[in-house]
This record gives C-alpha cells, structure tokens and sequence, in this order.
C-alpha cells in the first residue's frame, strides 16, 4: 500500500457521510466524493503536509459540492424536498434522546449552507475548529459565529417540531 | 489568573466539542451551574449533535463500492495520463494548420480587433504557453502581487488572476503576451487531470461590451466576452471541463476588482 492510500483511504468513510448529509443523494454523493478522490489523486503533490490530508481532503469535497449546487441552481433544477427518494430519508428514530432522526436532517436541510457545513464538519466529522476553518477557507472566527448561530437555529428548527416547509432540495 | 475571565460563547461551544483550553473547566461548569438556562441550551447542542451523528452513522459504515477504491483511481488516471499525451500531440498539428491560416489571413487582411478576434488570439496564446511544460508562465502564483502590478501597468487597467480553485484549477501564474491588438494578460491554470485552462484579458478598441459567448476552435473551446472595455477570454480543451461556470467565474470577479 502506498503512502498516498495509507493517508486517503482512512477518511473516505468521513468524506461519504459528509457528502450524503450535504446532497442528501446516495448516488450524487458518491459522485461527488468519487471526483474528489480522482482530484486528490491527480494532486497529490500539491498538498501541502502530511498531516493536513484529512482537511485537504474535505476541502477538495466542499469545493465541489459547493460548485456544483451553484451549477444546479443556474439551471433552476431543483426540486422540492418531497419529490427526493423517501428511501435516502428514512431512518429510524432514535427514541432515547427524543429526536428523531428524518427530523434532525430536516431541521438540518432548513439552515442555510454555510451554517450546514460548519455543524457537519465540527459536530459529525469532528474536525477541530481550525481544521474546519481551512476547509471552508474562512477565518477561524467565522467558524465560531457561525457555529453559534447555526446550532442556535438548528435548535429553534428542532423545537418548532422540524416544520416541513417549502425548503428548496437540490437533486440532480 | 485565567479563571476569572468571562466565560464567552465561543468557550461554551468549546466545551461541548471538547476542545476547551486547560484549565478553564472548572470555570465553565461554575457558570453552567449559576445559569440553567445556559444548561439547557448547552443539552439541546449536545442533543442535537448526537442526533445528527446517529442520523448519518449509516453513510460511513456502508461498504466502499469499487468506484471509490483508490487503487481503481490511480489505475485509471495513469491511463488517462497517457491518453492526454497523444491528445496535445493532436492539439498540436492542429495548431500548426491553424495558426498557418491565421498568417495567411493577415497577409491579405488588416488584423481583426472585435471580440471574435480577442477569442482566436486567446486559443493562439494557450496552444503557445498552455501546453509549454517547462515555462507556462513568467511570473508563478507566489508572485501574484508583482503580476497584477506588471499586467495593470501594461494594459493601463485594473486587471488581476481570478482565483479558480472552487472551480477545480490551481492557478499556475500568468505573463504578459502579444496580440495583433497590443499586450494582453494570460493567466494560466492547472486542472486535475493536469489539463490546463488560461484566461486572457486585454483592452478593447471595439466590442467593449459583449455578451458572453462559447465557441469551440479544434479541439478547444473557448468563452468571450468584454465589459467596460476589457475583453476576457477563457480557453480549456474541449470536454475537459463545463466551461460557462467557470467562465462565469471570472466575470464575477471581474466586476468585484
């Protein structure tokens, strides 16, 4: 195994998770996180250190996701969240905390992207604040507002009991 | 010393996350346990957080299909590599017809100065330095400062490299260059496929407000447009990459700086 596989290969698992809860579309996702891979491959030699694979890596992964919602939404195809396969949405709840689980990622898709990927990225991928603050390319300061506000609304989302509203999904 | 600083936001999220500085912990817990109603919040967080994780446990746990096996990856681009080498041999024949029936045209014709003009001499200049693996560019992305200063002063115009890294390209730096109308910028970018793309702007003497176009030269296209009196033209092998965002792109930093 070469060291280029010895330092991707442990993040993949992470890079899915993070690209199914933004697009929210198992094929899409792993479209995704396949283009990230085949870039990450090609630029090998560009990263800057060892040690920052892991956010490099989800770097790469946010930027295409991002590009690729600014893509979807020039071409005006989007869809209601109703019309995306219920399969990628059903999950079962989780009754020991109260909160079950389509609601939290309802709630989740009701925030705006930047506060999204914040929350993911920190509270689901566990990425120190720094780390998170090189993937998104914003000062470290900005993750902490926007983690404030965002898991702020993400609770006000969750204690209006996750209202189904008219929030625009992006499906390929 | 530290502990009696006030608690901020920021350190309550810290210490949710675990990443709270030593020794402030004790101070944490002292203000959670005065304010309840900061408890609560705090709960909520970590409800919610735990929520979320449970809620997407199930993508990383998944099997790995084999699009995402890395040696299936590297397999792959080494093959794709090989092919580009034969496609910039095509590239470059191409150009050789292309660029003969460009100087035929001269000797009879006075030099076209409007936007379809700014297009062809945006392809001439990428075949020229785009695909030039030892030099692509005179000044490298560290020197980014001294380029925008040297193109600006040239082209008499507030003119810089547009960052492209959202797009996919690493920017490789730029250089000043000739047209048939006088100096222009090219800025050269590397894809991942080490496919290149360049973005060239010079002054227009006409057209000096065009509406975007795509047009495809060979095995190239390229995306021209001119607004306040710069032309831009973005060149990219054709296929290589969806060439209207990316151009998009740029006229939107365009009409920032």
């Amino acid at each position: 195994m070469t060291d280029m596989e010895q330092l991707i290969e442990p993040v993949i698992p992470g890079l899915r998770r993070y690209a199914n809860a933004l697009v929210r579309d198992p094929a899409e996702a792993d479209d995704l996180v396949q283009d990230c891979l085949e870039r990450a491959v090609a630029r090998w030699g560009q990263r800057r250190a060892d040690n920052d694979t892991r956010s490099w890596l989800y770097a790469i992964l946010h930027n295409l996701a991002v590009n690729r919602w600014r893509k979807l939404s020039r071409r005006g195809v989007m869809a209601p969240i109703d019309t995306v396969d219920p399969r990628s949405l059903s999950v079962a709840p989780a009754q020991e905390h109260g909160l079950d689980r389509a609601d939290v990622l309802r709630a989740l898709d009701s925030l705006p992207d930047e506060y999204r990927s914040v929350i993911l990225l920190v509270t689901v991928e566990g990425l120190p604040y720094a780390e998170a603050a090189r993937v998104l390319g914003v000062p470290l300061g900005t993750v902490m507002s926007r983690l404030s506000r965002g898991r702020a609304r993400l609770a006000a989302a969750l204690a209006e009991g996750a209202p189904v509203k008219s929030h625009l999904r992006r499906v390929k | 010393m530290t502990a009696d600083r006030p608690i901020g936001e920021d350190e309550l999220h810290a210490f949710l996350d675990g990443a709270l500085e030593e020794g402030r912990h004790a101070a944490v817990r002292r203000y959670l346990d005065a304010h309840p109603e900061e408890q609560a919040r705090l709960a909520a967080y970590r409800r919610q957080g735990e929520a979320l994780r449970e809620a997407l446990a199930p993508f990383a746990d998944q099997a790995l299909p084999a699009e995402l096996s890395l040696k299936t990856l590297a397999e792959r681009r080494r093959k794709a590599l090989a092919g580009r080498h034969r496609f910039a041999a095509a590239v470059a024949i191409l150009c050789i017809g292309g660029l003969s029936g460009w100087f035929g045209r001269a000797a009879v014709a006075p030099p076209a100065r409007g936007i379809d003009a700014l297009g062809r001499e945006a392809v001439d200049n990428y075949t020229v330095y785009a695909s030039d693996t030892l030099r692509p560019v005179e000044l490298a992305s560290d020197q980014r400062a001294t380029l925008t200063r040297w193109v600006s002063e040239r082209l008499d115009a507030p003119v810089q490299a547009p960052d492209l890294q959202g797009a996919g390209y690493g920017f490789l730096g730029g250089r000043l260059v000739t047209t048939p109308n006088g100096p222009a910028a090219l800025f050269v970018y590397d894809g991942t496929f080490g496919d290149r793309l360049t973005v060239m702007v010079r002054p227009m003497e006409i057209d000096r407000n065009s509406p975007m176009s795509e047009r495809s030269y060979g095995m190239l296209d390229g995306v021209t447009w001119s607004k306040n009196g710069l032309g831009f033209s973005v060149v990219a092998p054709r296929a290589s990459t969806d060439l209207l965002p990316v151009a998009e792109d740029v006229r939107r930093q365009a009409s920032f700086s």
